[in-house]
């Protein structure tokens, strides 16, 4: 089940699609999120979050959900795992270019390597606080508003 | 009593839960989430950890009652906690679920049957001291109090 927070129809803050089997983190998340000025979509398996994205079996992509500007993903969930989810977006021709998160509660330096180089844009430590979201920020202010343009110092 | 002692009483209690190891800075972040448009968020987050965590426990349970134990369920029930209770900073659950994880690596029954004990004698604990934590601010809030921010 996917739910979205409130917001008005022409919002300017941008998109994240979380996902995450637990409950508690996907509260968590929401919540660092909107206190983030970000507007968000909460999915608790890969499945769910494909049909978010419009790749969902028989599905089209005009049947999905408003643009989505980042994906954070949990790495170890049943079903799909968040590495496969990374490599389904990054085959997408329309969505390979949304920055995807990984994140973990396990520091496992080849699980790291290879997200990275499937891709992920970077793969964070659980729990998150609110410092670690203030730096997903510059990730979606580039995508959302590519003309603004934002200086985005480093990790 | 006043306002004034039930808010010295929340900010020793809670000093004390920290000094003592039950919970961790993670805690301190859902209780900086909480604001006007959710002023009941750390309650809330809390009471999704004690449904999950009394759902993992009767299945962690279970799990280890079979005759030929599946180590590896048993170990993704244990993932699960540790993430759950790190995630709202009840520190020695989690840490209890770590010392667990490896024992069910090496599927060791006996060491799991003693984890799974310690795991849940931690649960009971932090949950019976995060109610009374609650019930401390819900005494301030009718005196009419503020609950205090916590360096």
């Amino acid at each position: 089940m996917a739910s979205s927070s409130r917001g008005r129809e022409s919002d300017e803050r941008p998109h994240v699609l979380a996902v995450d089997d637990s409950l508690v983190d996907r509260r968590l998340i929401e919540k660092l999120l909107t206190s983030s000025a970000c507007k968000v979509t909460t999915a608790e398996n890969g499945q769910r979050a494909l049909e978010v994205l419009g790749l969902g079996d028989g599905q089209h992509a005009n049947n999905c959900v408003s643009e989505i500007n980042l994906i954070i993903t949990d790495y170890c969930m049943p079903g799909m795992t968040g590495y496969e989810l990374l490599k389904k977006v990054k085959e997408s021709s329309r969505l390979r270019e949304i920055p995807v998160v990984i994140v973990s509660s396990e520091n496992v330096p080849t699980r790291i390597k290879e997200c990275l180089e499937e891709g992920a844009q970077e793969f964070m430590l659980k729990p998150l606080n609110q410092s670690d979201v203030m730096k997903l920020r510059c990730y979606m202010m580039k995508l959302s508003h590519p003309s603004k343009g934002q200086l985005c110092i480093g990790r | 009593m006043e306002v004034g002692q039930l808010q010295k009483s929340f900010v020793d209690y809670t000093a004390s839960l920290f000094r003592e190891g039950f919970l961790d800075g993670q805690f301190s972040q859902l209780q900086q989430l909480q604001d006007e448009s959710n002023p009941d968020f750390v309650v809330e987050v809390v009471s999704l950890f004690f449904e999950d965590s009394d759902k993992l426990l009767n299945d962690l349970t279970r799990a280890l009652d079979q005759q030929n134990i599946d180590f590896k369920k048993v170990d993704a029930h244990v993932h699960q906690l540790k993430g759950s209770s790190s995630s709202i900073g009840a520190q020695r659950v989690k840490n209890a679920c770590v010392a667990f994880r490896n024992f069910c690596e090496e599927q060791n029954v006996e060491a799991c049957l003693r984890c799974l004990h310690q795991v849940k004698q931690e649960y009971l604990l932090v949950k019976s001291k995060l109610e009374t934590l609650f019930t401390l601010e819900q005494q301030i809030i009718t005196a009419g109090g503020a609950i205090p921010m916590m360096e």
